[in-house]
């Protein structure tokens, strides 16, 4: 007989999306990134939250969450340029990001980065408002897909602070389920780091550079010929190096892949 | 101004040797170490998640065990004074050391005092800090190491490339190679067994004849005077019990305040460390042989090392990594660790916990780029049993590295050598930066003017070079999203 | 001004910072806590045998003599070393039993190369991860359980807790430990080389743990 563990009663602390009553308006943060290299992703997020019935507002004054700055200890100037974004999204609606690590930034640091600031409670309010896409696609909006492409396999690629910052898990792959003919894969080290980590790929760009490889590896093993994510700095980082090795490995963002699958334009 | 006097701009002191990235090549070309990592790596991660599997009680278990820890950290001083009164009157003799030289000399010190030639060692990451081996052997004391891993570098003549399992760079066929050459009498043997025997051999003889031990400690209890020590080979029981004199040395931020104190953090280290629920020994140490005991050193001493550590306290941010336990989990789960192995980072701690602890106890300029050295993925706050939060510490010491924060009673940079990664051109880069990121029209001129002619910038530009080198140039497009979402209808403003 | 006072002294100077409150911790409960403790003890290599407190001897000289074990060093003083002794002189048919009646240091030779096998009692067990607590004393050495190559505790059954927090607890451990306290889990192992386990580096290379059921049972 196996003694059984008499688990504590405390749940977890995940830090799970409240359910959010359904809003019918929303803010869209396209983040730098997307807005100069991948702008069709970002149109993509926008255009999946419409089609989910909700009213898309992208304000004209935003630019960057400030993570490229702190990142580098340049503490002052991300808190400027965030303090650019507090003033470019008044009110209280939700800000919808279609990336994992700039929402990570504006969830997890503003409040930190504001310390002693007297905006701090306006970086704190901000960064309540704070929704990574899939997430918000799935736990607050609960969208139903309907797949019309063309039977396909896909792999995942989760940015680590999708993950380990905004705690996203199954959301984006419960997406992918959603899609009749798609199947979906998983890689071998899903859950390690592409090895983008934004100036490091350049000040480390040896041992970024082996873990891009280690990550394409993992990708290719899948046999899919797609990989998706929600991170435009790990797409250009892992699709970067496929084009380099001239791998044929498609890298896009699920952004993009749903709307194609499901709205085809 | 107290930045570093004739040193370049960005630049390093040559004598600190080549900084992290120009390392990381010669360990990133060698396979078989790229093998023997991932393959150790790979197993510590799977024991360890093995260890954790309900979410809820790994949540509940680390908040207990940080709490403790950072509890024990806001009351340091007054602990430390507790524990000194309780080992002092357990018959235990306290030693205070400022610096790695000082706690040198008094180990010296009292090994001379009781006539010591040899010195047999449990194992301690601390006499790795203080270099104490060598230091011993300059003064005609032999000291030889027990744990198993830290026997087999010292044969090899090298370092720990891991805090707790020291060699595990090393393959069974290097270690065969390594013991056929230097224990005389015995042949190569790809059998782990017979190493491990031939290895308990030689050292049963050294612990019988040795005149101290000297061993680390895990937790310092300073409501009993207890010193605990865990270990698995029975080396650190050895070294602390049959020789006549125990020499124990420790961090000052070793101490908790309680027995009660120390169980979550029992239940923690552990399983975080190799994925074992416990250790095969906890050893709890609360004073010399007693009249009537029949075994035991006769004198127990304890060296608190602080080497830094007072001025970590100093800030209440940076204080976070003093509640650091030694399992390792940060470093086993590394993407960086995993790939360039410990020797890389050229220092006693490597790792994500020596990329913050090096900077802080020798200084930013010993530690060079090593803040950099990680894309900041969390791995390592994600599986650290009292919750240090490595990235952001990261992120706080690349800041001192370029604008540090002055103490002001001292008027001393909060961190040694802070500013000497700073660098005028990256300044004036941010600098433009924030201009633009802060003034939407500004931004939406440099955006557009990038969406018409960023694809020209050459391959062979500054950074880009860099990027390229291993992947293709973004491509910038002709819109942006700015422009798309405009076309595409989207609101600017919220409808009144 | 010493080292003490300086470390001390920016120790207190240091700005002032709240200690977190501890959060609650439920530590496991087992229902059957033996159950528990086999599992985890035979996991980390331990070999058990049940016993009664009258046949504990005989069947330790069973497994002692199918071993082929040559000298049994044990305790006297203690209970479970005067049982032995006592056993030994009815006639049971116990490896020689060797004293660790005076200091090491007169018996070094003794314990580091020759004696096969040590007996201890223990103060209890851990059924969460099958350890055993042992609290030597001058009648029952320390290196009793750690040089000889085999390693035999008898462990009461009635003595076993759920963790070691409620070992601490119900033990009240705060109020005095011993000169040594320790606990066992297991034999001596290694994992240094390629992460494959080997036994007996330092300490024993087998643990034996004669487990003395309830009365009754």
């Amino acid at each position: 007989m196996t003694a059984a563990t008499s688990s504590p009663a405390t749940p977890a602390p995940k830090s799970a999306p409240k359910p959010d009553p359904k809003p019918d308006r929303v803010y869209f943060f396209g983040t730098c990134l997307v807005d100069m290299l991948y702008p069709e992703a970002g149109l993509a997020g926008m255009d999946l939250l419409r089609h989910a019935g909700v009213t898309v507002i992208f304000p004209e004054g935003q630019s960057c969450c400030g993570q490229p700055a702190r990142n580098s200890g340049y503490l002052e100037e991300a808190k400027a340029v965030a303090r650019a974004q507090l003033d470019a999204f008044p009110g209280d609606l939700p800000i919808v990001v279609p990336s994992g690590s700039c929402a990570g930034m504006m969830k997890t640091h503003y409040p930190h980065l504001f310390e002693g600031d007297p905006d701090q409670p306006r970086a704190i309010a901000f960064a309540a408002r704070i929704h990574e896409l899939t997430a918000f696609l799935v736990n607050v909006l609960g969208v139903t897909l309907q797949d019309k492409g063309e039977p396909m396999t896909v792999t995942w690629h989760p940015s680590c602070h999708s993950l380990r910052e905004m705690g996203v898990t199954d959301e984006p792959k419960a997406l992918l389920r959603q899609l009749a003919n798609v199947t979906l894969v998983e890689n071998s080290r899903e859950r390690e780091c592409c090895g983008f980590g934004g100036t490091f790929a350049v000040r480390q760009a040896a041992v970024s550079t082996a873990m891009v490889a280690d990550k394409l590896a993992s990708v290719r093993d899948t046999g899919a010929g797609t990989l998706l994510s929600g991170d435009c700095g790990c797409l250009m980082n892992i699709g970067g190096h496929a084009e380099k090795v001239g791998d044929g490995t498609r890298c896009r963002h699920i952004a993009e892949f749903l709307m194609e699958r499901c709205h085809a334009r | 101004m107290h930045a570093k006097g004739g040193v370049a701009d960005g630049g390093h002191h040559p004598e600190h040797g080549p900084r992290f990235a120009e390392r990381a090549p010669d360990a990133l070309n060698n396979p078989q170490l790229r093998r023997n990592f991932r393959r150790a790596m790979d197993g510590l991660m799977a024991k360890r998640a093995a260890q954790f599997p309900d979410p809820a009680y790994w949540a509940e278990l680390r908040e207990r065990g940080a709490a403790v820890k950072a509890r024990a950290l806001s009351k340091l001083p007054e602990l430390l004074e507790r524990l000194e009164s309780n080992l002092t009157a357990n018959g235990v003799q306290v030693h205070w050391a400022e610096t790695t030289d000082e706690a040198n000399a008094i180990v010296l010190d009292i090994l001379q005092r009781a006539g010591a030639r040899t010195v047999i060692k449990g194992k301690s990451m601390v006499s790795e800090e203080m270099h104490l081996n060598a230091h011993l052997e300059r003064h005609g004391i032999e000291a030889v190491e027990s744990d198993l891993g830290e026997y087999i570098i010292q044969l090899a003549g090298e370092t720990p490339s891991h805090i707790v399992m020291p060699c595990i760079h090393k393959n069974k066929d290097e270690i065969s190679d390594l013991f056929a050459e230097k224990i005389p009498g015995l042949g190569r043997t790809g059998d782990v067994d017979e190493l491990t025997a031939a290895a308990r051999r030689v050292l049963r003889d050294r612990f019988a004849s040795a005149d101290a031990g000297i061993s680390g400690v895990n937790f310092a209890v300073a409501e009993t005077g207890t010193l605990v020590l865990i270990e698995n080979e029975g080396n650190g029981r050895l070294s602390t019990t049959l020789p006549p004199l125990h020499i124990a040395v420790t961090g000052i931020e070793k101490v908790v305040e309680t027995l009660d104190d120390v169980v979550p953090l029992l239940a923690l280290l552990p399983r975080s460390a190799t994925g074992q629920p416990i250790t095969t020994y906890v050893n709890m140490i609360s004073g010399p042989r007693k009249p009537g005991e029949k075994d035991g050193p006769t004198a127990v001493h304890l060296v608190l090392l602080d080497a830094g550590r007072s001025r970590v306290y100093q800030d209440v941010e940076l204080a976070d990594t003093l509640r650091c336990i030694r399992c390792a989990a940060c470093m086993n789960h590394c993407p960086v660790y995993t790939r360039v192995g410990g020797h890389t980072y050229n220092a006693i701690y490597p790792g994500p916990i020596g990329k913050i602890l090096t900077p802080q106890l020798q200084g930013l300029d010993a530690a060079g780029d090593q803040p950099h050295a990680s894309t900041l993925c969390n791995a390592c706050a994600e599986v650290c049993p009292v919750k240090i939060p490595i990235p952001d510490l990261l992120v706080r010491l690349r800041r001192e590295a370029v604008r540090p924060t002055e103490e002001t009673a001292t008027h001393l940079p909060v961190v040694k050598d802070g500013g000497a990664e700073r660098s005028r051109m990256e300044s004036l880069v941010w600098a433009g930066w924030r201009l633009v990121y802060t003034r939407p029209l500004l931004y939406r001129m440099v955006t557009r003017a990038l969406a018409w002619g960023g694809n020209w910038v050459p391959a062979s530009a500054p950074l880009m070079r860099d990027w390229t080198r291993a992947r293709a140039k973004p491509r910038f497009k002709p819109r942006t999203l700015h422009d798309l979402a405009r076309e595409r209808g989207y609101l600017n403003e919220v409808p009144k | 001004m010493s080292a003490r006072e300086a470390i001390l002294g920016r120790l207190k100077a240091a700005p002032a910072r709240p200690g977190p409150p501890l959060p609650s911790w439920t530590p496991p409960t087992y229902p059957d806590k033996t159950a528990r403790f086999r599992q985890m003890a035979e996991a980390s290599h331990a070999e058990i045998h049940d016993v009664t407190a009258a046949d504990w001897p005989a069947r330790l000289a069973t497994i002692l003599g199918n071993r082929g074990v040559r000298s049994l060093m044990v305790a006297p003083g203690t209970a479970r070393g005067d049982a032995l002794m006592r056993a030994a002189a009815d006639g049971v048919p116990l490896p020689p039993l060797v004293a660790y009646d005076r200091a090491v240091e007169e018996l070094k030779d003794a314990l580091v190369h020759q004696v096969d096998a040590g007996l201890t009692g223990t103060l209890g067990g851990i059924a969460e991860t099958g350890t055993l607590i042992l609290w030597p004393t001058a009648q029952e050495p320390r290196l009793l359980s750690l040089l000889p190559p085999l390693h035999i505790a008898v462990l009461e059954e009635d003595t076993l807790h759920d963790t070691l927090a409620a070992a601490v607890r119900d033990g009240g451990w705060a109020a005095g430990m011993p000169t040594n306290a320790l606990l066992i889990s297991g034999p001596s192992k290694t994992s240094d080389i390629e992460q494959t386990l080997a036994y007996g580096v330092h300490g024993p290379k087998e643990l034996i743990i004669l487990l003395v059921k309830k009365e009754g049972e």
